[in-house]
C-alpha cells in the first residue's frame, strides 16, 4: 500500500470504529439516510479516494482501492463509498467534471439487461430507460448513467431523480429503481462501458466480501473462545475447530483473489483476474456465512449480534455485478477459447485481448 | 494471525521471472519436440532419472542453494516458476523432486559439511534421489508413535523395525529415515526421534511393492533388519528430528505439486467442455480456483524468499489446494454424462479417469486434511 493509502486507510479504521454504533447500523438497516456517516468519510476524503492525480486526486492505485473497499467491507459500511467511486472514474473515463467534494454518487446501469437510451431531440439530449437495482439510489445526489447512442456510448451526469421504486438487498441496503423517460440531460461525454462498469464493481464487491469474511473470521475465533457448553469453550471441540479452520481458508482465498486482482487491475484491465477474484470471493462467501452462523448458534441468528450486518452483506454482493452462476460461464468460455493446452500460460498471464468484448448476459 | 498475507505488492520480485518462465518452457518444449516425454494422464508424477540428469544439467535442482554445493544461488520465487512451470507441463520429474524440495533444505539446515559436500552436488545434478521414510503400520498422523529403532552399534547405528507407504522406496538411492533413538517418553512425545540417511542398498533392507487402487506401483513396505548406518549419516542432532523438520513441511506442503494433480484432467475438461459446449460453468469454476491457488502459492514463496516458515500458510494452502484436486474430477461428473463417456473414447479421458482414482489419495498424504486443518486451528488460538 503507498503511503497515503495507508494514512487514509488508519484513520478509516478510526472512524468506522467510532461512528459505526448499532444505532447508526439499525438506521441504515432501515433504508435510513446516513448522511452523518457520509459526511464524515467525507471529511477524510474518501468519497475522492478515486480520483487521479490528473484530476486533483491523491492518485491511488487500484490495489490500493481494493484495500480500502476491504477495509470498508470489514466494517460493513453502509454507505455509497464504492459506488461513489465507480461514479467518478466513469466521469473520468467520459472527460465529465469531477465530483465536488463530499458529493454522494451511484451508476447505473449494474445490470447488463438495462439498456438506457440518449436520444437528440432537436438542441437537446434526452435519456430514457428503466435503471434498475441502482445501489443507494434514493441517497445519492448524483446519478451517472452510462448510455447508447447511435454514435456510441455516452456517460451522463446528472442530479440524482426520486426512484420510481425501492427496493433492498438482503442487508437490507438501497437497491432502487429509476424511471426515465426522455428526460432533458445537459453533462454528457463521450464513451464509457458499462462493461468497464461491471467488470470494476465486481472487482470492488470482491474487495468488499473479502473484508467482510476477514472480520467473520475475527469474530468466530473470538466467539469460539468465550462460549462454554459441556464445561469447556465449543472451540475445544475439534468439530468446531475443523469447520473454523475450513473458513479461515476460503477467506484467505478470497483475500488472495482480491489482493492478486487488485494488483492486477493497477496494471491493466485485469478482466480475467476481476473474474476470477469476484467468483472465488463469492464462493468463499457462501461456506463463510454458512460456517460463522453454525458456529455462532442462535445468537447469531439475532439481529442484536453484530454477525448478520456482516453475512447478509456478504449474501448480497455475492450476487451483485455478476453471481458466480454467471461468472463461471464468462471464465469458462475464455477458457474454451484459449484451449486446454495454452490455459497454464493464459491463468499466468491473461491476454486482454480474448477477454476484451461485451460480457454477454449469462445463459443460466 | 488471520492469513493475510497473501499480498505480493510488497515482495521483492525479481525482475527476471517471466524470462525465467520462457526459458523453462522453451526447453520443455523442445524436451516434447525431441520425443523426450509427453503429458501424460499422470502428469508429473513419474520417474525419469534421465529426464531428471537434464533438469539438473539446467540448474534447475537445487536452484536455491549455495553454489558450492552445485547449488545456483537463485531465490525461491525462480524456483517457484521454474517447478510450477514443470509440474504444469506434466514433465517427470519424480524422481528428484523430495531430494530437491526437502532433502536439499534440510541438509543446509542441519547437515553436516561433509554431508552437504557429499549430497548435495548429486542431488543438484539429478543424480540421486531420495524417498521418505516417517509412516509406519501403526503410525499414520501420529509420527510420535514411531517404533522403527537405530541403536547405537561400533561407529554407527543399526536399525530394525518397518516403514510402509514409502513413496518410490523401490527406486531411490537414499531414506530421509525417522527412527527412534531413545524410547518413548509420555511427557516429551516428540523427544528421542532422529533422521538418518538410510542407503536403500544396505544388507538387511527389503523393499515390498504395494499396489493402490489405481493398479499402479507407488508406495512400498521397507522392512530392516539390524540395517548398519555409519555415524556420519546422522542428519543434525540425536533426538532432534521434530525440531528439525517444521521446515522441511512447509517446503513440503506449500508448493505447486498441491494443486497439479489433476490440471491435466483440467486441460482435458476444457476442451471436452468447448467440443460438447456444456461445462463452460464447471471449467470456469475449476480455473478461477486454480488461478487463486496459483497466486497463493506465488505468496507463499515470497514469504520463504523473506525467511519466514509459512507453517500455517503452508498447511492451509495443501488443504485448498488437494481440495481443488479432488473437486476437478468430481466437477467432470456434471457435464460427461455416460453417454458422452462413450463417444469421446478412452483416450480423452484417461486424465480425468486418473485424476478421479487418485482423488482420495491428496487429502492424505503429506498431512491429512484434518490434521493439516489442526494446524489451522491451532495457529488461530482454538487449540
Ligand atoms: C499416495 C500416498 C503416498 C504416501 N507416501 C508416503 C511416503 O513416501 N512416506 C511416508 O512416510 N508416508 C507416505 N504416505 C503416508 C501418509 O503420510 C499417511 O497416510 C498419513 O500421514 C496418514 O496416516 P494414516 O494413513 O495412517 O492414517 P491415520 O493417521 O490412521 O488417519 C486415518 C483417519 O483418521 C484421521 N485422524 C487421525 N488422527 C486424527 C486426529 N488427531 N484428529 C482428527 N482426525 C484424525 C485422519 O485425518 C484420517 O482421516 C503416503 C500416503 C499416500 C496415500
Amino acid at each position: 500500500m503507498s503511503e497515503i493509502a495507508g494514512l487514509l486507510a488508519d484513520s478509516a479504521e478510526r472512524l468506522f470504529g467510532q461512528r459505526l454504533t448499532k444505532a447508526v447500523r439499525d438506521e441504515a438497516d432501515q433504508g435510513g439516510l446516513t448522511g452523518g456517516l457520509w459526511d464524515a468519510c467525507a471529511e477524510l476524503g474518501l468519497d475522492l479516494a478515486a480520483l487521479t492525480e490528473a484530476r486533483g486526486g491523491a492518485g491511488l492505485t487500484d490495489a490500493d482501492l481494493c484495500a480500502m473497499a476491504r477495509l470498508a467491507g470489514r466494517h460493513a459500511l453502509p454507505v455509497p463509498l464504492v459506488e461513489t467511486w465507480l461514479a467518478e472514474r466513469a466521469l473520468a473515463t467520459a472527460g465529465l467534471e469531477p465530483l465536488p467534494e463530499g458529493t454522494s454518487a451511484t451508476i447505473s446501469p449494474v445490470l447488463l439487461s438495462d439498456a438506457p437510451e440518449l436520444l437528440r431531440d432537436g438542441g437537446t439530449w434526452r435519456l430514457s430507460g428503466t435503471l434498475r437495482r441502482v445501489p443507494h439510489g434514493r441517497h445519492a445526489r448524483v446519478l451517472v448513467v452510462i448510455a447508447q447512442t447511435a454514435e456510441g456510448w455516452r456517460t451522463v451526469r446528472m442530479d440524482a431523480p426520486d426512484p420510481a421504486a425501492l427496493d433492498r438487498n438482503y442487508a437490507g441496503e438501497p437497491r432502487d429503481s429509476f424511471r426515465l423517460d426522455g428526460v432533458s440531460v445537459t453533462a454528457i461525454g463521450e464513451g464509457g462501458s458499462r462493461d468497464d462498469l461491471h467488470f470494476d464493481g465486481a472487482l470492488f464487491r470482491a474487495a468488499q466480501m473479502a473484508g467482510a469474511m476477514e472480520r467473520v473470521l475475527d469474530m468466530t475465533v473470538a466467539y469460539a473462545k468465550e462460549r462454554a457448553q459441556f464445561g469447556r469453550t465449543i472451540s475445544k471441540f475439534q468439530a468446531v475447530q475443523q469447520q473454523i479452520a475450513r473458513l479461515a481458508g476460503e477467506a484467505a482465498a478470497a483475500s488472495a483473489a482480491s489482493h492478486a486482482a487488485g494488483d492486477a487491475r493497477s496494471l491493466g484491465p485485469a478482466r480475467f483476474e476481476t473474474a476470477c477474484a469476484k467468483l472465488r470471493a463469492g464462493e468463499a462467501a457462501g461456506e463463510v456465512a454458512a460456517i460463522a452462523h453454525q458456529v455462532h448458534g442462535a445468537v447469531g441468528f439475532t439481529h442484536e449480534y453484530h454477525l448478520h450486518f456482516l453475512t447478509r452483506r456478504l449474501w448480497s454482493w455475492r450476487d451483485e455485478f455478476g453471481s458466480e452462476a454467471e461468472w463461471s460461464d464468462w471464465v469458462g468460455a475464455i477458457a474454451g477459447k484459449v484451449g486446454g493446452e495454452g490455459l497454464w500460460a493464459f491463468l499466468v498471464k491473461p491476454d486482454p485481448a480474448l477477454t476484451a468484448g461485451p460480457k454477454e448476459l449469462a445463459g443460466g | 494471525m488471520t492469513f493475510q498475507s497473501f499480498s505480493l505488492q510488497d515482495a521483492a520480485l525479481p525482475p527476471d521471472l517471466d524470462r525465467l518462465r520462457e526459458e523453462v518452457r522453451d526447453f520443455l518444449s523442445d524436451e516434447r519436440r525431441a520425443g523426450h516425454y509427453e503429458r501424460t494422464p499422470d502428469g508429473w508424477d513419474r520417474y525419469d532419472p534421465d529426464f531428471s540428469r537434464r533438469i539438473g544439467a539446467k540448474g534447475w535442482i537445487g536452484m536455491t542453494w549455495p553454489e558450492q554445493y552445485g547449488g545456483r544461488a537463485r531465490t525461491s520465487l525462480e524456483r517457484y516458476v521454474v517447478t510450477e512451470e514443470l509440474l504444469t507441463s506434466g514433465a517427470p520429474v519424480r524422481a528428484h523432486w523430495l531430494a530437491d524440495r526437502q532433502i536439499g533444505p534440510l541438509f543446509l539446515a542441519y547437515g553436516s559439511e561433509e554431508q552437504k559436500a557429499e549430497y548435495l552436488p548429486r542431488i543438484a545434478a539429478g543424480d540421486c534421489y531420495f524417498c521418505a521414510g516417517l509412516s509406519e503400520p501403526d503410525s499414520g498422523s501420529d509420527l510420535s508413535s514411531i517404533r522403527t529403532r537405530a541403536e547405537r552399534s561400533d561407529r554407527g547405528w543399526r536399525v530394525n523395525g518397518r516403514k510402509i507407504w514409502t513413496s518410490y522406496a523401490h527406486r531411490a538411492h537414499y531414506m530421509n529415515l525417522f527412527a527412534r533413538t531413545s524410547p518413548r517418553d509420555e511427557k516429551h512425545r516428540h523427544a528421542g526421534v532422529s533422521q538418518f540417511i538410510l542407503d536403500l542398498a544396505s544388507p538387511g533392507v527389503s523393499i515390498r511393492p504395494i499396489v493402490n487402487i489405481a493398479g499402479d506401483h507407488d508406495f512400498n513396505e521397507v522392512v530392516f533388519e539390524d540395517v548398519f548406518i555409519p555415524e556420519a549419516r546422522l542428519i543434525g542432532q540425536v533426538g532432534g528430528a521434530w525440531g528439525q523438520v517444521s521446515t522441511e513441511l512447509a517446503h513440503e506442503r506449500s508448493g505447486s505439486e498441491r494443486w497439479v494433480n489433476s490440471f491435466g484432467a483440467l486441460v482435458a475438461m476444457t476442451d471436452i467442455s468447448a467440443d460438447l459446449e456444456a461445462g463452460a460453468g464447471q471449467v470456469g469454476r475449476l480455473t478461477a480456483h486454480l488461478w487463486t491457488l496459483h497466486r497463493m502459492s506465488f505468496a507463499i514463496a515470497a514469504m520463504i524468499q523473506r525467511g519466514v516458515v509459512p507453517m500455517a500458510e503452508a498447511a492451509l494452502v495443501k488443504d485448498l489446494g488437494t481440495s481443488f484436486d479432488q473437486a476437478v474430477p468430481a466437477a467432470a461428473r456434471d457435464f460427461i454424462t455416460e453417454e458422452r463417456r462413450a463417444d469421446l473414447g478412452p483416450e480423452r479421458l484417461a486424465a480425468i479417469d486418473h485424476a478421479a482414482l487418485y482423488a482420495p489419495s491428496h487429502s492424505i498424504r503429506g498431512g491429512t486434511r484434518e490434521i493439516l486443518r489442526g494446524i489451522i486451528a491451532r495457529e488461530l488460538g482454538l487449540r
